[in-house]
């Protein structure tokens, strides 16, 4: 039928023929599986993948969230462009299908293990024949991949993991693998391996520049932060450095709809960024000085609701939960004084009163030693009293001004010759005590702020316009390029919001504000501004960092089986910062001295030191991990000690301490230190996140970079580490690379090996951003020789496990190990006075002034066994997270039914069984567990917390639920908030609510920060510490090429990759430009003569980038994009300047290790694993620009 | 009257976080495959921009759309039928493959296979999707996005604009505009087309080409002047969002509704009087087709258009979907959603809110009242986007229509902050916009509440006309033109002729 209305021309009528079968037969499919996307992107979403005729044909986002209520936006349909075009990967030319060996090393090996017959023979005479070894090192990145059959493939790396062990330590077998929470089993397969081989595993969080590192000094706390449900109950939100839309795509329309329900809405971005659109007030302040603006909104804040008009939520919130009203120690300078430490209850002769903090009581003006400080956290004579309550006491916050004062010297770092900076002086009022003078924490904050309070002596500013006193509106204006009052405006909004609304103002912290070098102190800054407000522990209120974060909600299970402490404790953590800055040499390239950060106010101790120095420091201290720490096998140390008759530990300390044991930061390019295998699942390292890409190159794989920095001067060199001439080129002897797309990092691969996708697969996925788990699934089965994570390191297991036999057997090893966090290794360094065994200012003694010794039996002919059981030690001692230990026999026997078992023991033989394990074992998942959990709680801290599990004790939830729809966690003590009764996660609310107190010295939030190495870079309180001035310390890059600009390098989150992944996807290449591209704003195009879409080259002494150029008003002049992270695989011509192929992001920058986040053994500063560590800080870098010739090549 | 139903589509652009999912998603399910790499059904632009095809909204280059003649009757801005059959070989006024882009694919299997001994590492080139051969990436699909390069300049709405926009750092904006068919009651390319191959369906008033009756003539892509209708280049035949007929049917929002993590996009039904429609489309005046054309929608609580639509044969459930219709709500009751370019006279169905955007001027507006820290809001007449460049897009340049959709958006978020903060109900707020508290507090829940079930409401085909339908699907047996290279439809774009 044809029906025909209306007339001129127009039609309407409706034809009954059949053509349109083909647009219904596209849309016909025959399953829907539900997964998701592992790693690297923290979004976390459910995903229903379409299968029909066997073949994966598209996804679309999952819809079936649990509700967040009537009255809130709901979680659907969680999801972005990226994991949208997932699929392309499943069928693309660039899949890894089959396993593949470099041609000249499978020749070389097939020949060798033939002859020899035994593969660990065969690698080790390749890899010790100078000629063999270079003939394959030499050919990496050069093509010439041969297929190997999985067995060969699977062999050749158990034979150079077995040789390796044997010969040179297990710690010299080296894995990465980033953020687990997005996919748990695939994490913990290679984890585990590593663990049990006795491995070193190499930390991510830090390494990213996204661990936060003022998290840890400030709340003893790795990071955790609201979901993103949260945000609806903000009134005030604002987000700084962070462009939630790009970067937090599928929880974007809960800020764009809080804005309806009244919230304001403040972006601070130094460009015109996809997420201002939704701001109501765009502050553009130039990079890396978001520090500035933070504190002189801070002055606002405590001029106009601490010293105008005194707020009392603010007051009664600071008494109880923060650090300001503790009393610190001064000491003398010679004509001032400068603050010290914080006074503890030893100075009022209280044994054992190191760790127990002081603070005034109002009604009797004298000390109080109130509940939650450290003292209490570990001591028997603590228990029930780990907690917040004052009881009767009114904590003074702040002395009176009209008393006795002095003067203090405080750090300001804008001014002065040094990146160290200069100090001014301001009046503090003080009281003498036990023979100290002492301070309140808020006098200091108050002096530090410049906000003065009646007559105080000393430099403060006039008023608000006073440009030239630290921390006013006006001086931000200066450095920022804020206008003074609407810096002042919108940190008096902030307030004033969180007045009205008792903390419901929130600041969305992102990796613009944090991936600098100064990234902590940048963020102290900003966090006071919601801790003084009383945001933090408040639902819509406090920071929100947003950065590579993530949150493995069923952490118990997920850390112990993926570390193995389920047959054995701990495992060879490494922080990856430093590790990298000596193993791949870039220390040899250093400029900076370390004591070029070093305040005034410190006491010299860098003075002649290069960074590297203080790694090596740090390391001997025990506060931060060295793995490999000997410059010998640990296996034969073990050896030694036996056969001198004495226990490893007292051999160790008595060959260091004698001059014949040295530790492999001290030399790092003495071949027995190599790090000589390099496992990467998961991971793009080579070609997304290494830092100093160039260096890596160069040092680590023997490919020559495009690199022109020279080595430092002999001036220049470490005063400790030792030099060696000529630098070591190519030093690691495998790289093995799992994946399931071919990266850069395969490319440079000795062995690639063919990995499952993310829809080929069983595993788990949890974020910070949404409080469910759920599950990913095989929608199709892996293609060819591809295989998925868990059975990967299955195959490898067993296969170390048949060589050890002949090879290995059973040995004795020995870990160096630092002070551990949530641990009484936290008592160490009281007050945090730094002892040095080395030079001879205390004793060698492992666990207090040197690293833990800790001897373990390790029978390699087991490993395949075990990775296969859920070990006996979790019976004997339970699991314990946080400090808190929970017995799980009870779990231990439901896996046995559920999981079935071997030789006795729960079976983790498939990644189901792995991700059942995980969960029976979590508190978030096992309502039991969390009880328990909260039981041994409340024993500690006397406060009742076992309500907060009530009608879910008997609930758990299994991966079968995960895969039927996403599962709601469950409260439990891993983590600081509630989510009973449906309520959305906000940290810290157990803190606030319950009384528990925060991980740190005192319990409380931290403004100030005790210890030596932070006093040395004047850093106990929040101050503003701009970019490193790279033009003074390397020279300006532009300076000898002409044509060129100089600019500041940075490299944001793309819209069109999460990482490297996705940049070489055709659907994500196709919506952006194809390819590698540098942001421009029009002024600086204007300069070198470039127009949008011009080719251009970047390149500073790090390297070189090959991009085009987007020319756009929406960026500021004097800065470039390039969005991270270009993958070097795709559309990248050879570089003119180095005729090399062109470099991506992290070829232009080059790691600096900053001490203090080296410091450790006291309180909250103690190491954790991705807790605590130096950043690989990338933002600080420039560039310059230029046109180049138009011709490329490729 | 002549009552009809149309599905039909609000984006709210305030929340469009240009993310561009609902591209991939709808590109991945309906045209990834040969003939149509360069066809993005749906598409996403940022604003200031010349958008995908380049300056499509140029009408005085592509002819697109309806005018008025001489004697203010309706006609194509390409012509009458005889002027468009003269042209039937050689129109000129059909986008080329660059004002596209001419899509890229990447060296295959390079990678894996590079053999031994390359100088360095082996890396993909780009290639033609279209040819195979070598090309430099000149333009995309989206390739202003996030205000990338400045053609931004050349938008034909700020080259309409009175007042003159430099577009610089101080005063950027930029806003996100996703675009699918407009699936228009007044539809140029239906009208365009010489074969009878396109066509408004009666039942929901989706327009679709009819693959066995298209010629491939490509009166349509040069009718349309939204340009959403493709030439898939392999059949020769024209293509163009379905509205993901075979999901509407079944109840289903289309894929890039659904897809939306912006949770942007309403679907649901609109009664209207067809016989309406044309009278609508020829009000002399362009600024009054927005009124004209909500004229045309009928209200179906009103008890004679209930009564005339089951009079019609219109299912039950269809007029209670209607009801329930968030379009209705968004358009008709709270009038915060316009037409994009009524000026084109089609009467399109995919109407928009247009956004808010930040304070212009942040140092002069700081200086307003500093001394009320709690009023936190900006006037509208101090935002970034220029109402005058929305009144462009959305109502042929009339500003006080838009800035009064904006004003209605302004106030309902002071209101809801009081309610939020303070538990008080703003009465001056509601009266400035003339609406009831229980109004705005409905209007905030369709907005930002947002929940699944409100955002579509859509019947599914009533069962014998899904019977009909699926009887349809069966009987299908292909037709001579649209296997791979048919009769004188290979080559549209001449990339045969190239140099």
């Amino acid at each position: 039928m044809r029906e025909t209305v209306g007339d001129r021309g127009r039609t309407l009528h409706q034809y009954d023929g059949a053509w349109d079968a083909f647009y219904r037969d596209r849309w016909r499919y025959d399953k829907v599986v539900r997964s998701t996307h592992g790693v690297n992107c923290t979004g976390s979403c459910s995903w229903n993948v379409f299968v029909k005729d066997g073949l994966i044909t598209w996804e679309h986002q999952a819809t079936d969230y649990p509700t967040t209520g009537p009255d809130s936006p709901d979680y659907e349909p969680r999801g972005c462009p990226r994991g949208a075009s997932f699929s392309w990967y499943e069928y693309s030319p660039s899949r890894v299908r089959h396993s593949y060996v470099r041609g000249v090393l499978a020749e070389m090996f097939r020949e060798a293990r033939q002859r020899l017959g035994d593969p660990v023979l065969a690698w080790a005479e390749i890899v010790e024949t100078p000629l063999k070894s270079q003939a394959y090192k030499s050919q990496r990145g050069r093509g010439g991949f041969v297929r190997a059959s999985w067995d060969e493939a699977i062999e050749m790396i158990a034979a150079a993991h077995v040789y390796t062990t044997k010969t040179y330590g297990p710690d010299r077998v080296v894995g990465f693998s980033p953020i687990p929470a997005m996919s748990m089993a695939s994490f913990a397969a290679g984890t585990r391996y590593h663990a049990l081989l006795g491995g070193t595993l190499l930390s991510f969080y830090d390494w990213y520049a996204d661990l936060p590192v003022a998290s840890p000094q400030i709340w003893g706390d790795q990071t955790d932060v609201p979901e993103a449900g949260d945000w609806w109950n903000a009134t005030y939100l604002m987000m700084w450095g962070s462009n939630i839309p790009v970067t937090r795509t599928p929880d974007a329309h809960f800020l764009a709809e809080a804005r309806y329900r009244g919230t304001k809405v403040v972006a601070i971005s130094p460009d015109y960024a996809d997420n201002v659109k939704f701001a109501d007030d765009w502050l553009a302040p130039h990079p890396g000085t978001d520090g500035a603006l933070a504190m002189a909104m801070g002055h606002v804040v405590l001029t106009e609701f601490f010293r105008d008009r005194p707020v009392p939520y603010f007051l009664d919130y600071v008494r109880k939960y923060t650090d300001l009203p503790f009393l610190v120690t001064l000491r003398n300078t010679g004509d001032a004084w400068a603050a010290d430490r914080f006074l503890t209850a030893a100075d009022l002769g209280e044994a054992n009163g190191e760790h127990k903090t002081v603070l005034l009581d109002a009604a009797t003006g004298e000390p109080v030693v109130p509940n939650g400080s450290l003292g209490f956290r570990y001591a028997d004579d603590g228990e029930g009293r780990w907690n917040l309550d004052l009881g009767d006491v009114v904590p003074v916050v702040g002395l009176d001004p009209a008393g006795e004062t002095v003067e203090v010297d405080l750090a300001r770092f804008d001014t002065g010759e040094t990146e160290g900076g200069t100090t001014i002086r301001r009046g503090v009022p003080i009281r003498w005590i036990a023979g100290h003078p002492v301070t309140t924490v808020f006098d200091l904050v108050m002096a530090q702020y410049g906000v003065r309070r009646g007559d105080l002596p000393g430099e403060w500013p006039a008023g608000y316009d006073d440009a030239d006193a630290p921390n006013t509106p006006a001086w931000q204006e200066k450095i920022t390029g804020v206008p003074a009052a609407l810096a002042a405006r919108i940190g008096r909004e902030l307030a004033r919001n969180a007045e009205r609304s008792h903390g419901r103002s929130m600041i969305v912290l992102g990796a613009g504000a944090n991936q600098w070098f100064h990234s902590d102190m940048t963020y102290r800054a900003l966090i006071s501004l919601v801790t003084l407000t009383g945001c933090q522990g408040v639902n819509g209120g406090g920071w929100a960092h947003y950065v590579g974060q993530e949150k493995a909600r069923p952490v118990t299970g997920q850390q112990h089986l993926s570390f193995a402490f389920d047959w054995q404790r701990p495992m060879r953590h490494q922080a990856a910062t430093p590790f990298w800055y000596l193993h791949t040499d870039q220390w040899r390239y250093e400029r900076v001295p370390a004591d070029e950060l070093s305040s005034p106010l410190g006491t010299g101790r860098f003075a002649g030191m290069a960074f590297a120095d203080t790694v090596a420091a740090a390391q001997r201290m025990g506060w931060t991990p060295g793995h490999p720490f000997f410059n010998r096998n640990p296996l034969d140390l073990t050896d030694e000690a036996a056969a001198a008759g004495r226990p490893v530990a007292e051999h160790i300390v008595a060959e260091l301490r004698a001059g014949r044991l040295g530790a492999v930061a001290d030399d790092p390019d003495d071949p027995a230190n190599f790090p000589r295998c390099l496992t990467l699942w998961r991971a793009n390292l080579l070609g997304s996140s290494g830092k100093g890409n160039e260096y890596f190159m160069r040092h680590l794989l023997g490919v020559e970079g495009s690199a022109t920095a020279a080595e430092c001067e002999p001036a220049q060199r470490p005063r400790d580490v030792a030099w060696r001439d000529e630098a070591p080129v190519g030093k690691l002897d495998l790289l093995t690379a799992i994946d399931f797309r071919m990266t850069n990092t395969g490319l440079h691969a000795d062995v690639v090996l063919p990995a499952a996708t993310w829809y080929e697969k069983n595993d788990i996925s949890t974020t910070d951003m949404h409080p469910f788990v759920h599950a990913f699934s095989p929608a199709v089965e892996p293609p060819g020789d591809a295989h998925t994570d868990y059975d990967t390191f299955l195959a490898l297991a067993d296969k170390v496990s048949e060589l050890a036999v002949d090879h290995l057997g059973v040995r004795r090893d020995v870990l160096a190990v630092p002070l551990q966090h949530d641990t009484p290794d936290e008592l160490a360094t009281p007050s945090g006075r730094v002892r040095d065994w080395r030079d001879g200012e205390c004793e060698l003694i492992p666990g207090r002034t040197m690293p833990k010794l800790i001897e373990m039996e390790r029978d390699y002919t087991l490993l395949g066994a075990k990775m296969r059981t859920v070990g006996p030690l979790l019976d004997k001692l339970g699991t314990t997270t946080k400090a808190i230990t929970v017995d799980v026999g009870p779990e231990i026997e439901y896996l046995k039914h559920r999981n079935g078992v071997i030789d006795g023991r729960p079976s983790l033989a498939t990644a189901i069984g792995m991700c059942e394990a995980i969960l029976a074992l979590s508190g978030t998942t096992n309502g039991r567990v969390a009880r328990a959990g909260f039981a041994a709680l409340e024993k500690r801290t006397g406060q009742p917390f076992t309500d907060l599990i009530a009608g879910h004790e008997d609930d758990r939830i299994t991966y079968a639920q995960t895969q039927d729809a996403p599962q709601p966690v469950f409260t439990s003590p891993e983590w600081s908030g509630s989510e009973k009764g449906g309520r959305r996660y906000s940290p810290f609310t157990l803190n606030v609510e319950r009384l528990k107190p925060w991980h740190t010295i005192t319990g409380r939030q931290h403004f100030f920060v005790e210890h030596d190495w932070v006093a040395e870079l004047g850093e106990q309180l929040p101050a503003f510490r701009p970019p490193l001035n790279m033009a003074r310390h390397f020279g300006k890059p532009g300076d000898a090429v002409d044509g060129g600009v100089t600019v500041r390098f940075l490299t944001p989150h793309a819209k069109w990759s999460v990482h490297s992944m996705y940049h070489d996807n055709e659907l994500m290449l196709a919506l952006s430009r194809g390819g590698p591209v540098i942001w421009m704003s029009v002024p600086d195009a204007a300069k070198i003569g470039v127009r949008d879409n011009d080719w251009i080259e970047a390149h500073n002494r790090n390297g070189v980038v090959v991009a085009r150029a987007v020319v756009s008003h929406r960026m500021p002049e004097g800065t470039v994009f390039q969005y991270h992270s270009p993958e070097r695989t795709v559309n990248v011509p050879k570089a003119e300047k180095s005729k090399r192929r062109g470099g991506y992001h992290n070829s232009m920058t080059r790691l600096l290790v900053k001490p203090t986040h080296l410091a450790g053994g006291h309180a909250q500063l103690t190491y954790a694993f991705n807790y605590y560590g130096p950043i690989g800080s990338q933002r600080d870098e420039i560039t310059v620009i230029r046109r180049r010739t138009q011709e490329v090549e490729y | 009257m002549r009552i009809r139903a149309q599905v039909a589509m609000v984006m709210n652009l305030d929340k469009c976080i240009g993310c561009h999912t609902c591209s991939v998603t709808c590109k991945q399910t309906w045209t990834n495959r040969e003939g149509t790499e360069y066809v993005w059904f749906n598409n996403v632009e940022t604003k200031p921009g010349i958008g995908y095809p380049k300056h499509y909204e140029d009408q005085d280059r592509w002819k697109g759309g309806w005018i008025l003649d001489r004697k203010g009757r309706l006609t194509l801005r390409s012509g009458g039928r005889a002027k468009r059959l003269s042209r039937i070989f050689a129109n000129p006024d059909l986008p080329s493959i660059d004002d596209y882009y001419e899509p890229a694919t990447f060296d295959k299997d390079l990678l894996v296979s590079a053999p031994a001994g390359l100088t360095d590492t082996p890396v993909k080139r780009p290639r033609s999707a279209l040819t195979g051969e070598p090309m430099a990436i000149t333009w995309g699909a989206n390739w202003e996005d996030s205000l990338g390069g400045q053609s931004g300049q050349d938008d034909p709405s700020l080259a309409r604009m009175a007042t003159k926009v430099k577009l610089e750092f101080e005063k950027t904006f930029m806003f996100h505009l996703p675009r699918i068919c407009e699936h228009c009651l007044n539809p140029a390319c239906v009208s365009a087309c010489p074969s009878g191959a396109m066509y408004k369906r009666a039942e929901d008033g989706i327009v679709l080409v009819d693959q066995d009756r298209c010629r491939g003539w490509r009166m349509c892509v040069s009718a349309c002047p939204y340009k959403k209708v493709y030439v898939n280049h392999a059949t020769g035949k024209a293509e163009k969002c379905t509205l993901c007929f075979p999901r509407i049917e079944a109840g289903l929002p289309t894929i890039c509704a659904e897809t939306c993590v912006g949770r942007l996009r309403y679907l649901g039904i609109v009664l209207y009087d067809e016989d309406a429609v044309l009278a609508a489309a020829s009000v002399p005046d362009p600024q009054d087709l927005l009124d004209a054309q909500r004229a045309v929608f009928l209200d179906p609580r009103d008890p004679g258009v209930e009564r005339a639509a089951r009079d019609a044969g219109m299912p039950d459930e269809w007029i209670e979907a209607a009801k329930l219709s968030p379009i209705r709500k968004l358009i008709s009751e709270y009038r915060i959603a316009l037409p994009l370019h009524p000026e084109y006279r089609t009467l399109p169905m995919v109407w928009y809110v247009p956004p808010l955007s930040p304070v212009l001027d942040a140092a002069g507006a700081a200086g307003r009242d500093d001394a009320d820290a709690d009023d936190v809001f900006h006037t509208i007449r101090d935002l970034r986007i220029p109402v005058e460049y929305l009144a462009e897009l959305f109502t042929a340049g009339d500003t006080e229509a838009v800035a009064g959709v904006l004003m209605k958006l302004a106030a309902m978020r002071s209101y809801m902050r009081s309610r939020t903060l303070d538990g008080t109900v703003a009465q001056d707020l509601l009266d400035r916009i003339g609406m009831t508290a229980e109004q705005v507090e409905a209007m905030y829940r369709l907005l930002a509440v947002a929940k699944y079930d409100e955002r579509y409401v859509i019947p599914a085909a009533h069962a014998k006309d899904a019977a009909a339908l699926d009887a349809q699907a069966a009987g299908h047996d292909g037709c001579a033109l649209d296997c791979e290279g048919g009769p004188g439809m290979s080559d549209p774009f001449h990339l045969s002729a190239r140099p």
